[in-house]
């Protein structure tokens, strides 16, 4: 953008070339640059070099221990061919990531849209009753105690009291249940920075254009959603949509703190614990890095798909 | 029968159902139970005595409240091997460093970047709104290279500095100083003569309040709630959430102990958002992404 504006303006300026104008407009600029400075060199240093590292280290077999020799594409080979865990990570990963980012989305924009006509002081209480888990650390660990794999869990209590079961559950050791409950549990964390920008974004419609609909005819409030809600909030919603897929890629965390690291069979393997298992345990770098680079493809691919699919509602 | 909203100038009515309200108050009210019931679980495990902990089937409510078990949660951290306080200091200072840092070096890269024109402003920027795409767990393991190669493994560094450059932090008060500070202000500052370093702290910090209690809230929420870390080896460095999983992760006869610290670690993060709701939503409302 910036070399456009330049090169735009350096044509109304004839004494002097493209490049004479930028290092004229840098020099004049020198403050901008001293003050991104600190930051940039920060984020460079530990989220923009770390990424080209992977990509690097990707092709090689370093183990932190020898001199890494350049195995080329050995790494992604033995990954998609050769590895049947990484297989089940993926398919795991893409289950959860396409349940509970579609899900938190939408149910993030529904709940928002739902609140935005309450009255300002109890709009302020249900919203810290839906956003307060999210923001509460370690408090997921309750439903270990609701799901417990004895009697003393609620869930189990109950079942057994109303006779669905007669022999306790192990929830979280059980492979049919720990995908489920994974699920749920991410779900119930996941209204937070998306939630918080639909309300925003809802709260900054300007009312005279939903009169304005209801004198074109605008029958309810599905059609005002649609027609009017949906469109004036659209950088809201590619802003809440960028953050919901990237948090549905990163649960990792909450699954092994219910389920333990690794989790029965693999049933709720995903892709961020065979990088964990791979980099973190085993120190085979080289490999945990191709791990990382193909995550983090699948992270930018869906964010870029997503964000094309939304650029078209209301259009 | 439907039921009118009237807006501002009585003039024009909304159309609200009756049926329509009745719909959304009975899914906001699954929803909010399916939200609210294990935070209230928690509290009242925290509040049971030890029969009613070990009652079949449990109860959502308790009949004898008593805080015996915060007393035995204090009664464990005071036989922590590392002196407690030490975990308590070890997360206050590197929230408060690392909170502090980033509020100072993203309000200023944030102002630059949404107040001057500047060769390479706008692709950079562009970069750093791109790294919303990723999680940092991606990185995580060629963040431990390169920390060793800083040699900052195993110090404060590893947790404050990478807080420095959180892009959330900076993203949001771009946008926000972007809508909320308006040229014409910053204009008549430059040409009384202010530098721009003048400007930035005297004119527009002032106007984003709402922007840095954002950023706090949501940078001091990341590091409070960190446990172990993968750059901390140090028992006496480690987070007191990391010491707090450690004295509940002693089975059951800790249920209470634990629930009782669950409820201390989760009350914080809460009342910070409580006085700041206001502000965050406000600042949220330039959060969106046009292209």
């Amino acid at each position: 953008m910036s070399q456009k504006t330049a090169t735009k303006k350096a044509v109304a300026r004839k004494d002097m070339t493209k490049w004479q104008w930028t290092w004229k407009e840098m020099k004049r600029n020198k403050v901008a640059y001293l003050m991104i400075l600190p930051y940039m060199l920060v984020f460079t240093c530990f989220t923009v070099l770390p990424v080209v590292l992977s990509i690097f280290i990707s092709f090689t077999d370093f183990n932190m221990l020898q001199m890494p020799n350049i195995v080329w594409l050995d790494n992604y080979i033995r990954l998609f061919l050769d590895d049947d865990i990484f297989i089940t990570a993926c398919k795991n990963t893409l289950i959860f990531a396409a349940i509970v980012g579609p899900v938190s989305y939408f149910m993030s924009l529904i709940i928002a849209w739902f609140i935005n006509e309450l009255p300002p002081k109890l709009r302020a209480i249900v919203t810290l009753i839906f956003y307060a888990p999210s923001i509460s650390g370690q408090v997921y660990l309750v439903w270990q105690t609701l799901f417990s794999s004895d009697a003393y869990g609620w869930a189990n209590a109950w079942m057994m009291k109303l006779g669905v079961i007669n022999k306790e559950i192990a929830f979280f050791e059980d492979a049919d249940w720990v995908m489920p409950l994974c699920i749920v549990v991410a779900l119930w964390t996941s209204l937070g920075t998306s939630f918080l920008a639909f309300i925003a974004g809802l709260q900054g419609i300007d009312k005279a254009q939903f009169e304005a609909g209801a004198v074109d005819g605008i029958k309810n409030r599905w059609q005002e959603f649609w027609f009017i809600t949906l469109p004036n909030m659209k950088p809201q919603l590619m802003f809440g949509a960028v953050m919901a897929i990237t948090n549905s890629f990163g649960f990792g965390g909450v699954v092994t703190a219910l389920c333990g690291f690794p989790s029965v069979d693999y049933a709720a393997h995903t892709i961020v614990h065979h990088l964990d298992d791979y980099g973190g345990q085993r120190f085979e770098i080289g490999y945990s890095s191709t791990i990382a680079v193909v995550l983090f493809a699948v992270m930018i691919g869906s964010n870029m798909l997503v964000k094309k699919v939304l650029s078209k509602v209301g259009s | 029968m439907a039921k009118k909203l009237r807006t501002r100038n009585h003039k024009v009515v909304l159309a609200r159902s009756r049926g329509g309200d009745a719909g959304i108050t009975f899914i906001l009210v699954i929803f909010g139970i399916f939200m609210f019931l294990p935070m209230y679980y928690v509290v009242i495990q925290s509040l049971k005595p030890l029969d009613e902990l070990w009652m079949f089937p449990p109860r959502f409510y308790v009949a004898k409240p008593t805080f015996n078990n915060f007393k035995d949660l204090f009664t464990l951290m005071s036989g922590s091997l590392v002196p407690f306080s030490r975990y308590i200091f070890n997360t206050v200072f590197t929230s408060v460093a690392g909170v502090i840092g980033n509020l100072f070096f993203s309000s200023l890269a944030a102002y630059a970047f949404a107040k001057i024109k500047f060769p390479g402003g706008k692709s950079m920027f562009k970069l750093v709104r791109t790294s919303l795409m990723f999680h940092k767990t991606v990185t995580a393991v060629t963040c431990f290279i390169l920390m060793s190669a800083l040699q900052i493994i195993d110090t404060y560094w590893a947790i404050i500095i990478p807080a420095w450059g959180s892009t959330l932090g900076l993203y949001l008060m771009k946008q926000f100083m972007e809508t909320n500070v308006t040229d014409a202000v910053l204009e008549s500052s430059r040409l009384d003569g202010a530098s721009e370093l003048k400007t930035f702290w005297v004119i527009a910090m002032p106007m984003v309040k709402p922007g840095w209690l954002t950023l706090i809230v949501y940078s001091f929420q990341d590091l409070w709630n960190a446990g172990a870390s993968i750059y901390i080896h140090s028992e006496q460095l480690k987070s007191l959430n990391y010491a707090i999983q450690q004295i509940t992760a002693g089975g059951i006869k800790r249920a209470g102990a634990s629930a009782a610290a669950t409820v201390i670690m989760m009350l914080v993060p809460i009342s910070v958002f409580i006085i700041t709701q206001s502000n965050i939503i406000e600042t949220m409302g330039s959060s969106g992404m046009k292209d």
